[in-house]
């Protein structure tokens, strides 16, 4: 895995209109993506995750959407200001994208075939006979046994399992160089989940594409990535190496996560979840997004909002006060934003 | 960013497309479109398919038998429903004792009902409707012309509403509050709450009368009449390489088929919009433009498919409706079709005509149904055959 950065996102900020202010969903993101890598997002639902990777693509709904701030820098070329039609040639070709929900994410009236030699041919000057054959390899490639006869099937003769390998197929038609898998197991029970991931890692390392994997689910993360980006309230609040976070936690939020992990041996009963739930995207906020649910909470919190803060480790920051308390001062050692 | 593509193995799947290839020139059907495509698909999915869709058919059509044969049931009560002698009613107040009698023997009526009724349905199992109390003529070959004339129209018209109809419709959902959409849904307002009658004579004053485009009424040149063959005119000049003729017609078609066209197209016009919006909504869509998919196909593909059962349906009934209901414009125009037929039927007291029109025009509106029914079938798979 070299560090080279494929892409880069910028102090991103989407908002959405709601009446007639604006509200942001992400707010000030910035991370990079390097080639060959397995990039976690993690993050309870609506911090932003999906906001995010769908802006990566210019698919954000807009109106009501709106990016307001960022840059978009792919292979070293900024995308802010190109046309539709250039992003068209990116989507689906260069950077592709799985979804959560398989049961919905294939169209019920077109055949497998016909929406994967879509794909196909879209980006290439394929003819028929040539996309079916590379269809065929596709489904092989995904780990589907009987591939000819499904391409004549419909989606809803195929399980979800069967059908998430299939975007998954389709998202990897054209040997894109980024993928983005926004929760693409969520939906599966935990076998069929295992068999995805298990696939997403074998095609990283098979064709080199870069993985952005979005879930809710650090175990998930512990299983394929190498490094993590925790979300809440659309902010990064810890990043790092995967090992480094699991061992050594920095954020209260990231330990609390870390404690809903389903445990495999099931010796808990209950599964623990952090109380609270998340702020509402647009309101108010003085201090902390965290503060209302930190086991943590002490003085400061609840009127300064805490900037990243970079660890000793190599690549590791928290936004979170603490720190100044262990170290006994308030200085910021570094501070990016 | 181009030159970046390999693919796994280019001259495998070069070496596998000459197979596959081989295999299309066996099996020649796989890559025609439209229609033949449909046919292609039960083609290969072998006779399962096409004897599957076969025993749905005649599924259907069987279970219309007792639709059918509640109409007959109605259509005979019209003229038993007459309180005291039809015959009388039929020949109004100054009629003799003869004539009554006469009338009476003639439609049956001094029989017990049962035996009318079973004699009504005999001879409708033959293709006799009866005969005319007005022409004296056998009625099956009296209301053909009408009906084709009504068919012509009310195809035209459909035609009309459905193409400007689902266009409209979908790019005021694509554009979406944008002025387009308003103002194509102020039409459809507009045009759902429009008098025919009203529209009809305005359409007549302004494009006939005052700018002279079009002829007010009629379906021909009566100096010049078609020769019919089918008595559809568009087919029959067409047939007869009279195209002179031809352009006649379509100008004659022209202001009765908008004036039929407008609600239909109208009420189209607003189901489509509101299906493709919730369409677009949708995951799949989602995944469409993932994939880099121009917006036009996204739309005019993934959306459509999706979109079209429900306008389907109101396509179903709208067309019914209008072979049935284009009385007024009929009258309006001057179309010699089922609508004026039945009027005059009406004012001249004529219960054979009447009955066999209302059965007809039933008959075509359960027909259209079935139709409707069995294209859900083509456009959604998951619809099952065994329902
Ligand atoms: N289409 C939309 N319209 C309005 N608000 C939206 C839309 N999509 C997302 N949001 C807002 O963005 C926030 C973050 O959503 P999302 O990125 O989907 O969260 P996640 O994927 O992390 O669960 C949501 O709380 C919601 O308020
Ligand atoms: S800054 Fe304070 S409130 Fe926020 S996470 Fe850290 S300890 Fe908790
Ligand atoms: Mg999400």
């Amino acid at each position: 895995m070299s560090n080279k950065p494929i892409l880069q996102i910028k102090d991103l900020k989407v908002s959405f209109q709601s009446g007639k202010k604006f509200v942001p969903a992400v707010d000030g993101i910035s991370f990079e993506l390097n080639e060959g890598e397995i990039l976690g997002i993690v993050g309870e639902s609506g911090s932003g995750k999906s906001v995010t990777s769908l802006t990566t693509m210019r698919l954000i709904p807009s109106p009501p959407g709106k990016i307001e701030n960022g840059e978009i820098i792919f292979e070293g070329k900024d995308l802010k200001n190109i046309s539709e039609k250039e992003w068209r040639k990116i989507r689906g070709n260069q950077i592709s994208m799985i979804f959560q929900e398989p049961m919905t994410s294939l169209n019920p009236l077109f055949t497998i075939g016909n929406q994967l030699m879509e794909a196909i041919r879209l980006h290439t000057d394929f003819s028929k006979a040539q996309a079916r054959v590379r269809s065929i390899e596709l489904l092989k490639l995904v780990g589907i046994p009987r591939a000819e006869g499904i391409l004549s099937e419909y989606p809803h003769q195929l399980s979800g399992g069967m059908r998430q390998r299939i975007m998954i197929a389709m998202a990897m038609a054209c040997n894109p160089r980024v993928l983005i898998a926004d929760e693409p197991t969520t939906a599966l029970d935990v076998t069929i989940q295992a068999q995805i991931l298990a696939l997403m890692k074998d095609l990283n390392k098979k064709t080199n594409t870069s993985i952005i994997l979005i879930t809710h689910d650090l175990g998930v993360v512990a299983e394929i990535c190498e490094r993590v980006i925790v979300m809440y309230s659309g902010k990064i609040v810890e990043q790092g190496d995967v090992r480094t976070i699991l061992k050594n936690p920095q954020h209260p939020y990231t330990i609390g996560l870390l404690k809903s992990v389903p445990d495999l041996r099931g010796k808990k009963d209950r599964l623990y979840s952090i109380p609270g739930n998340i702020p509402a995207p647009g309101t108010l906020h003085k201090g902390c997004r965290f503060a209302a649910r930190c086991s943590e909470v002490f003085g400061r919190c609840k009127d300064e909002s805490p900037e990243l803060y970079k660890m000793k480790n190599d690549g590791h920051e928290v936004r979170c006060f603490l720190h100044t308390l262990k170290e006994g001062s308030d200085e910021h050692v570094g501070v990016t934003s | 960013m181009g030159g970046r593509r390999t693919f796994v193995d280019l001259e495998v799947i070069s070496q596998s497309a000459k197979k596959v290839k081989e295999q299309l020139s066996r099996r020649p059907v796989l890559c025609l479109s439209g229609v033949t495509k449909a046919l292609a698909l039960f083609l290969a999915n072998g006779k399962k398919g096409v004897t599957s869709m076969l025993t749905y058919t005649v599924r259907r059509v069987f279970s219309l038998i007792p639709v059918l044969f509640g109409m007959t049931l109605i259509v005979f009560a019209i003229i038993h429903a007459i309180p005291g002698n039809p015959a009388q009613v039929i020949l109004g107040q100054r009629a003799t004792q003869e004539s009554i009698a006469l009338v009476t023997k003639e439609l049956g009526l001094d029989r017990p009902w049962y035996i009318q009724y079973f004699d009504y349905i005999n001879k409708l199992l033959h293709g006799d409707l009866g005969t005319s109390l007005r022409t004296r003529g056998p009625i099956n070959e009296e209301i053909w012309p009408f009906l084709a004339a009504t068919f012509e129209l009310t195809l035209v018209a459909m035609f009309i509403a459905i193409i400007i109809g689902v266009n409209a419709g979908i790019i005021s959902a694509w554009f979406s509050k944008s002025w387009f959409d308003y103002f194509a849904m102020l039409l459809a307002l507009i045009g759902v709450s429009m008098p025919i009658f009203w529209l009809g004579l305005m359409m007549q004053w302004g494009f006939a009368n005052e700018l002279g485009l079009f002829p007010t009424t009629g379906r021909e040149n009566v100096r010049d009449p078609v020769n019919s063959i089918t008595n559809l005119y568009l087919i029959d000049t067409l047939l007869q390489g009279r195209f002179d003729q031809f352009a006649t017609v379509v100008k004659h078609l022209v202001l009765p088929s908008f004036a039929l066209a407008t609600i239909p197209m109208a009420i189209i016009a607003r189901m489509t919009r509101a299906t493709m919006l919730e369409v677009m909504k949708s995951d799949y869509i989602r995944t469409a433009r993932a994939k880099g998919l121009r917006m036009f196909w996204v739309v005019y593909k993934h959306s459509l498919k999706n979109a079209v059962i429900p306008v389907l349906t109101v396509i179903g009934l709208q067309t019914g409706l209008l072979l049935g209901g284009a009385i007024l414009t009929e009258t309006i125009f001057g179309w010699p079709g089922i609508g004026r037929y039945l009027y005059d039927a009406i004012l001249y007291r004529d219960y054979p005509v009447i009955q066999s029109g209302i059965l007809i025009i039933a008959a075509i509106f359960v027909l259209i149904n079935l139709i409707v029914d069995l294209l859900y079938v083509f456009v959604d798979p998951r619809i099952k055959y065994t329902k």
